[in-house]
């Protein structure tokens, strides 16, 4: 056995090295970074960023604003998508995954270059300039829409019909029906689309610096903005830290560690 | 009948806001008008002239597509060998493995961007060709691996113990038997990452050398700087861009999808 | 067979044993196949047939002992240096390949001396790869054994999974190897398909005569088609022999229970040449030691029905199932139930008598006599073995004595002694364990990996996960396979010896 299989398990090993060179090295480096201040040149070590950050009211004001607009973006995409993705998967169209792909098509173009678009378009109707928060999270859902839709759509459309039948044979009125069985059993579908939603949400600067020119400073824009403006990588590591920590606990929240949340992203199109 | 009024609504309602930033893009891209609203000097192929004209935007493309060509081959070639390493591992090997290469998928994107400057500012790698290369690599190889370890794991297995047993030795058993067996997975896995290289804005923005930009740090910069607006080209590029890509994609689909929902109809 | 020479060994396994992730497959196995003969591998899953004819293919190497091709040794040699070729159990086509391509995999690679002339007259040989004339011919060939001339260009899911199965064969014999491997190659087929194959199978070894080394789990159709069978169980054979032979003469209750029908039922020898078992004296022919404890062997068609009062045995029907050529028929004698197989039938309720040929009855040494385990004692007076502990009367392990009110035992000369961690040797009889589904009654907690129904109670084992130890025991209550079961004993039915005296 060890002979025979030795060649084709050789294969993972330039793969393992790049991920030990270039994920888990640089991880470790932002761990060090965070825990660490540049005083006169040289590195010690200091829990200055850590408390820096929890005693800043800019900062704290910042994180909750994230989430606020994190928060809202994933409720709208959710309330959207969902009715969506149950309309397309109950569709008695014989080709529904042709409609599905038109919904879930502009995920695979480049979102700076659909932002701006979607940035003419509120400049158009005067929103532009006059709802920065407003703009923020509608970007926000144009541009995480489709990643809502296709887990959604994918676990309703996987959905036995004999449960639901079973439910009305039971009794079940079409409320009670979708309340009691259908959406708890797309729940999985639900959380895989809220974990893929909110935390870009949190994080991607680009839509809010395109739709509020520049006005709002989200999560992820502190942590560039720490590293481009005010070249302090100690601090921007540290809130990367917390960024992480937040996102482990919605996964652990949510139970998304399973493998393959994302598959979906590859699978479904090409 | 009053519920199918409604629905077909909603949808109409949900693409239109899809398309519609997209749509008006795309009809302004030819006139000439320097503010979109405004239907200046009738239609026109003047901007898609300029464009064309423009060197430093058509070097921008360049760099962009050649980018992503690059990074999604080599993430491919890592990545397959990578999955098959992997599938053919031990479990305590393989799943070490399989965790850290979720890292960069849950990951937020700002936070693999830092700890790549990180990592090359110290090693004085920082902002050069190649920790750009490596940083688009970082975030499509694992899309790879999942992509060819499904395919894989559908494969029998036995398929490659055969060949050995016909005379083939182990290299020749993995190009010609496994290889062809999950090609469209490692096919999909290409695809894809040429796909999440074309659309990253903020890996590239934390490891490109300085006087290198792509499509999306052009037009971030751009729209940051103001002169956005007064580089009307930039619409017939997203046009172009727009119109190119739904068609490749639709065509693609179109295309994959018949044959497989005609086997599923024989089941 | 008898004339046959030494020499004409074409594979001896000798002293393999294969480890996987810390369990044995294959445990110690020696034995040698002849060249030209169909030898099975035979037994329930998991008995290490597959592993075996994996180590014989080069896929899987031995974790020691040697494996000899024409007394060559080829233990360590990759599978693609090995003459042997194999059809696998799902088939392993590949799919990306039609059939013509498939077939031709293994002889495109191939490479033959070839002689040439050259202009000085002299001749040279080359290495050289087949041309497609000649790949062409065989091919063509092998698809004409197998039945599917003309399938040269159809893809392997167009076809059926008879004519794959056919293909995978016809993909091994065109390699011409010495030795063509077949695992469980049938078992994905229908009943009525797996018989034509069988015989189909048979006339392909009589044609190409190459040894056929065979794995399967089906008895029938190891009786069927082979000249050797090897009966496995848990990684070590139970008995090598012609079909005949396994069939007449069981080695063992496990190979009368797993090959064809039996009746099971405990005895005792209670003379020369003289068994008695269900409360009768029979004659035999097996000789063993006077009083000794035997199972019995007999085949439910080696019992002739008689006049209830000119049996040797009396009993009543029970049961009685139409087979088809034959009833089945059940009666109980005494406390055993005795399986008849009969072209006539009789009626439930009925009195029969029943006679046993003394050639119709197989007498074996019984397996398992008692239960014995290395075992320490614990600081509570308990005793810790077979993954398990148990309450026990430690004052057994010195005649006379007594536990003082510390728990410190007192020996009959009045010596104190501290029993914690004295090694012992536990026996537990047959009789004495009991199961329970309730997991926190017992001392030790395991799968039931075997049952054997012999006559009026079963003999089940029970194995533990942790060091896959064995409780084996009788019982007359039905349990069944891989139930998962608590293992009791009573303190006064664990006995007890000193491993050595303790100072």
């Amino acid at each position: 056995m060890q002979s025979l299989h030795f060649s084709r398990k050789q294969l993972c090993i330039p793969y393992a090295l790049f991920l030990l060179l270039f994920v888990i090295i640089p991880m470790l480096l932002i761990l060090f970074y965070a825990f660490t201040e540049t005083v006169d040149g040289t590195i010690r070590f200091s829990f200055a960023n850590f408390i820096g950050f929890f005693t800043s009211t800019a900062k704290l004001s910042t994180l909750l604003m994230s989430f606020t607009v994190a928060i809202i973006s994933t409720a709208a995409c959710l309330l959207i998508a969902y009715p969506v993705a149950y309309i397309l998967a109950r569709s008695k169209f014989r080709r529904k995954n042709v409609l599905l792909m038109i919904f879930i098509l502009p995920m695979w173009i480049n979102f700076v270059l659909r932002i701006t678009a979607l940035r003419e378009l509120l400049d158009l109707i005067g929103l532009l300039g006059s709802q920065n928060y407003l703009n923020t999270i509608i970007g926000m859902v144009y541009d995480f829409l489709p990643f809502m839709i296709l887990p959604l759509y994918t676990t309703l459309e996987k959905l036995d019909e004999s449960y639901l039948e079973a439910a009305a044979d039971l009794g079940g009125s079409k409320f009670t029906v979708f309340t009691k069985v259908t959406f708890p059993l797309s729940l999985p579908g639900v959380i895989s689309g809220v974990t893929m939603v909110f935390m870009p949400s949190m994080t991607n600067y680009v839509v809010s610096d395109t739709l509020s020119n520049f006005n709002i400073t989200i999560l992820g824009k502190l942590i560039d903005q720490y590293f481009t403006a005010y070249d302090n990588w100690h601090m921007g590591s540290m809130i990367s830290i917390i960024l992480l920590v937040i996102i482990f606990l919605t996964m652990l929240a949510t139970g998304g560690f399973k493998d393959g949340d994302r598959e979906a992203r590859g699978a479904n199109l090409w | 009948m009053v519920k199918k009024i409604l629905s077909v609504a909603l949808c109409a309602a949900v693409l239109l806001f899809i398309y519609a930033p997209i749509l008006l893009l795309v009809i302004y891209s030819f006139t000439t008008s320097n503010v979109i609203g405004k239907w200046e000097g009738g239609f026109s192929l003047d901007l898609y002239g300029q464009l064309f004209r423009n060197a430093e935007i058509m070097q921008i493309l360049f760099n962009t597509v050649w980018l992503a060509l690059a990074a999604a081959a080599l993430s491919t070639v890592l990545g397959t060998a990578g999955a098959i390493g992997i599938f053919y591992s031990r479990r305590r090997a393989a799943k070490p493995l399989q965790a850290v290469s979720q890292i960069p998928v849950i990951n937020a994107e700002i936070v693999t961007a830092i700890s790549l400057a990180l990592l090359f500012s110290s090693i004085f790698l920082y902002r050069t060709y190649f920790s750009l290369l490596v940083g688009h690599m970082v975030l499509c190889t694992p899309f790879v691996v999942l992509s060819v370890l499904p395919k894989l794991k559908q494969m029998d297995s036995n398929t490659y113990e055969a060949a050995l047993d016909l005379g083939a030795s182990p290299t020749q058993a993995l190009f010609k038997i496994v290889l062809p067996q999950i090609f469209s997975g490692v096919l999909s896995g290409f695809m894809l990452s040429v796909t999440l290289s074309l659309d990253d804005y903020i890996v590239t923005a934390f490891t490109k050398p300085p006087m290198f930009d792509t499509i999306s740090t052009y037009v971030y910069n751009a729209v940051k700087n103001g002169t956005h607006s007064s580089t009307p080209a930039l619409r017939a590029l997203s046009a172009l861009i727009f119109v190119v890509m739904i068609a490749v994609l639709l065509i693609i689909n179109l295309r994959a999808r018949k044959p497989r929902s005609g086997k599923e109809a024989r089941k | 067979m008898a004339q046959l020479k030494k020499e004409e060994k074409i594979i001896e396994i000798v002293n393999v044993s294969k480890i996987f992730d810390e369990t044995a497959a294959v445990q110690d196995m020696s034995f040698y196949v002849r060249k030209g003969e169909f030898i099975t591998f035979l037994g329930p899953s998991g008995c290490g047939k597959t592993t075996t004819l994996r180590m014989i293919a080069g896929f899987d190497i031995p974790t020691s002992g040697k494996i000899l091709l024409s007394g060559k040794d080829i233990t360590n040699l990759p599978p693609n240096k090995r003459p042997v070729n194999t059809v696998f159990q799902r088939y392993a086509l590949f799919p990306h390949y039609n059939i013509y391509d498939n077939i031709a995999f293994g002889l495109k690679l191939k490479k033959v001396p070839v002689t040439y002339r050259n202009d000085a007259g002299e001749t040279y040989t080359k290495m050289q790869k087949l041309t497609r004339k000649e790949i062409d011919e065989k091919v063509r060939a092998a698809l004409a054994v197998v039945d599917l001339e003309g399938f040269e260009k159809r893809s392997v899911s167009t076809l059926s999974g008879g004519q794959q199965q056919r293909v995978a064969i016809a993909r091994a014999i065109v390699n011409e190897p010495e030795i063509l491997l077949l695992d469980e190659p049938l078992g994905a087929l229908d009943l009525k398909m797996r018989k034509e194959m069988q015989l189909e199978l048979k006339e392909m070894h009589r044609k190409l005569g190459i040894t056929f080394i065979y794995v399967t789990h089906d008895q029938e159709e190891a009786l069927t088609m082979s000249d050797t069978i090897v009966v496995m169980k848990d990684g070590r054979i139970q008995q090598i022999g012609t079909p005949t032979s396994i069939y007449n003469e069981p080695a063992n209750a496990f190979v009368a229970d797993f090959i064809g029908e039996s009746n099971i039922f405990s005895g005792t020898m209670v003379g020369k040449r003289s068994v008695r078992f269900c409360n009768h004296n029979f004659e035999c022919v097996d000789d063993f030691e006077k009083n000794e404890k035997v199972d019995v062997v007999v085949r439910p068609e080696d019992v002739v029905m008689t006049a209830p009062e000119e049996g040797m045995l009396k009993g009543k029907v029970i049961n009685v199932v139409f087979k088809g050529v034959h009833y089945e028929i059940t009666a109980q004698v005494g406390r055993s139930e005795m399986v008849i197989q009969n072209t006539q039938s009789r009626s439930v309720g009925d009195v029969i008598g029943m006679n046993i040929a003394p050639d119709a009855i197989h007498i074996m040494k019984k397996e398992f006599a008692a239960n014995i385990y290395d075992g320490y004692i614990t600081k509570k007076n308990t005793v810790v073995f077979g993954d398990g502990e148990f309450d026990c009367d430690v004052t057994t392990l010195y005649p006379g004595s007594h536990l003082d009110e510390e728990g410190y035992l007192i020996t009959a000369a009045g010596e104190k002694i501290d029993l914690t961690d004295t090694d012992v040797i536990v026996e537990v009889g047959l009789e004495d364990i009991e199961i329970s589904d309730n997991a926190d009654e017992g001392g030790a907690r395991g799968h039931i990996v075997q049952l054997i129904y012999k006559g009026d109670h079963y003999q089940y084992i029970v194995r533990t996960e942790e060091n896959e130890e064995d409780y084996v025991f009788d019982s007359p209550d039905l349990w069944n396979e891989n139930d998962y079961v608590s293992v009791k004993i009573k303190p006064e039915n664990i006995r007890l010896r000193l491993k050595q005296e303790v100072k």
